[in-house]
């Protein structure tokens, strides 16, 4: 005797958590519009350089020219096409960013789990580095690291940014671990023998994602503002194209006395939107875990017996 | 007091970090200050010379422990070496020259931002939902993106260059004052004109610190105040007929701002960092144009002396916030006696 009705279609189950997945990402309209954002600079990550196949150091005739149809944003004090500089940096930048994000945020996991879910000395040690470098100020200390590296390049400012950039994270891990270490699961899966590391990576890691993903793209806007940060300084490879190193050549010709805007404009709009589109994914993550943080349509009259309500939540 | 105490304990080993941190960075990274400014020299000193630069720097080919004992013992004494860039000026002396212009304009921006971000956060809060939190909320959110040297150059860009509003460099009018900030010319110098374009040159870049690090404030003190609202206390204080003035400051606000001073505290070293930036696109005369002048001409004594004043500040800032929080939260002093 056959029960089809418990016959779930593996593959339309997997369609139904896709599109639970979809929905929840786009049932907030910050979270959308972030991931739009997101989304175009990845896409111009990717396939920028491909389109536009041309060398953006190349020198060319058109020397200080404001936007043009042949020149769409302009062009340098040594004829290089802006437009080809902001598209090719938008590789460098964004795959530098993603990258150190990751580095950083992986540090930050291990340390803030084992912290956590250890306790005793090994929690006191590591926390207690933590809060060093979460009191340390950041970026003088990548400038004093950056300028001592006689190599420069991406490895050195990621290297930099990633040592400056962790603390934050195993922070807030370590004390969501700290909060979850005696729950019922956890001590479930102790007694069942299971290894700590099982436990910490397959058992507490997996409630942990939403922060875990704040903390991504919290790391990713800081490892984005700091490399532009250093290399505007000087501290990169300023041969490379990016949106830092661009910033340092328009600085270096004094772009603003010869009023070039459009040298430095760019690349700035293009960190600026892209920052502000991980922060409204961030933000919006904040509404879909926090629902009181969440917009509600509200009768007017009956504002505050509803908000009373929420305090259940 | 038991918190306390651990507070103190806590900065006295991240001092200790951070001046180690300090010593192990140069030494761990090949070359050394004197071969660079040999370097520089193009090798046309004799051997004595070399030698007496060496120990000029404090190079010395000791073991690495007896190095560092040096190094503490010169610290304690307030010896941080002698600045390249400025040779032979010792380091400390260029900093106490920069750091009261530093401070003053980022003292001043911080406060002002602070108290603005956290105020239009309560706001913005109590009026959720509505038009101004629809708009102001995305918008900060953009502006919190900005990066400060960026907003820097644009609004130097508009308003100094293209509508000459305000200066475009510098931190006072060269024409009319003596630079430098000794004791003497404090007295001597300190004049109306002198004052007025100090304030005037201040204005953009304070103006640009504010505007990039309110958002956070504002953003951070909207999510807690949020979470507040809808606490019974307040849902109480609505029941019994306050006004809704009273309500919003003094039974949300005032719990809701806790979580804002322990990220005030947090994000000091950012504003600071971001500050810096900020006065090198001003030129402007502070430890961010000093850092600029070190990282350029591969000035490592100014350089570490620097981040060592500025690691100082900032876990100086940090403690006090800690203070602050104990005095306004009668649950830290009560949880651990």
């Amino acid at each position: 005797m056959s029960i089809p009705s418990l016959q779930v279609d593996p593959s339309s189950f997997q369609l139904q958590r896709l599109r639970d997945f979809w929905r929840l990402l786009t049932i907030n309209r910050k979270v959308s519009v972030g991931l739009w954002i997101l989304a175009f600079f990845v896409l111009v990550a990717i396939f920028g350089p491909i389109i536009f196949h041309q060398d953006a150091n190349a020198l060319g005739p058109d020397i200080l020219q404001p936007p043009s149809p042949a020149h769409w944003l302009g062009t340098t004090q040594t004829g290089q096409d802006i437009f080809l500089q902001v598209v090719v940096g938008t590789r460098v930048s964004v795959v530098f960013g993603l990258v150190t994000g990751l580095v950083a945020t992986i540090i930050s996991v291990v340390v803030g789990l084992a912290g956590g879910y250890f306790g005793g000395w090994i929690d006191e040690v590591l926390s207690l580095l933590s809060n060093v470098f979460l009191v340390l100020p950041a970026l003088p200390l990548a400038i004093v690291l950056a300028t001592f590296v006689a190599y420069k390049g991406p490895l050195t400012i990621g290297f930099v940014t990633v040592i400056t950039g962790w603390s934050w994270g195993a922070r807030v891990l370590r004390a969501q671990t700290l909060s979850m270490r005696s729950r019922d699961f956890v001590e479930a899966s102790r007694a069942s023998g299971e290894t700590s590391w099982r436990i910490i990576f397959y058992e507490i890691f997996p409630n942990e994602i939403a922060i875990v993903a704040a903390e991504l793209l919290g790391t990713v806007i800081y490892a984005i503002l700091a490399e532009t940060g250093l290399e505007y300084l000087g501290l990169g490879d300023v041969t490379t194209v990016s949106w830092g190193t661009m910033f340092y050549w328009a600085g270096n010709n004094d772009a603003l006395l010869l009023g070039a805007w459009w040298w430095f404009l760019p690349p700035g709009v293009c960190i600026s939107l892209l920052g502000a589109g991980l922060a409204f994914i961030n933000f919006g993550i904040d509404e879909i875990a926090n629902p009181r943080l969440r917009k509600e349509e509200r009768p007017k009259l009956a504002k505050f017996k509803k908000s009373g309500k929420a305090v259940e939540a | 007091m038991r918190h306390l105490l651990r507070r103190i304990g806590f900065y006295l080993v991240a001092l200790w970090a951070s001046a180690t941190l300090n010593f192990l960075i140069p030494r761990l990274a090949p070359g050394n200050p004197a071969q660079t400014l040999m370097a520089r020299l193009h090798g046309r000193l004799t051997p004595q010379a070399q030698h007496a630069l060496e120990i000029l720097f404090g190079i010395n080919h000791d073991p690495l422990w007896s190095q560092y004992l040096q190094y503490l013992n010169n610290l304690l004494h307030g010896n941080l070496g002698v600045s390249i860039t400025y040779f032979p000026t010792p380091v400390s002396e260029v900093i106490a020259q920069e750091i009261p212009w530093t401070l003053m304009l980022v003292g001043i921006a911080l406060v002002i931002s602070f108290v603005l971000g956290t105020l239009l956060g309560v706001i913005v809060a109590w009026r959720r939902g509505s038009r101004l939190d629809a708009i102001l909320s995305p918008l900060f959110t953009f502006l919190s993106a900005i990066p400060y040297f960026w907003l820097a150059l644009i609004l130097l860009y508009v308003l100094g260059f293209l509508l000459n509003w305000f200066p475009i460099n510098g931190g006072y009018d060269t024409d009319n004052t003596v630079p430098g900030l000794t004791p003497d010319f404090i007295l001597s110098g300190l004049t109306p004109d002198f004052i007025l374009s100090a304030i005037l040159h201040g204005v953009l870049p304070a103006f640009t610190i504010v505007i990039s690090s309110i958002a956070g404030w504002l953003l951070g003190m909207r999510n807690a105040m949020i979470t507040t609202l809808s606490e019974d206390y307040v849902l109480m204080a609505e029941a019994k007929g306050l006004s809704s003035r009273r309500v919003m400051l003094v039974y949300a606000a005032r719990n809701a701002i806790l979580p804002n001073i322990t990220s005030f505290a947090l994000s000091l070293g950012f504003v600071v960092s971001g500050a810096l930036l900020t006065e090198i696109v001003f030129s402007y005369p502070g430890i961010g144009y000093a850092l600029l002048e070190a990282v350029t001409n591969l000035d490592y004594a100014l350089l570490q002396g620097i981040f060592l004043i500025i690691a100082i500040a900032v876990l100086a800032a940090n403690f006090l916030a800690d203070l602050l929080y104990v005095a306004l939260d009668p649950r830290v002093r009560l949880e651990r006696n």
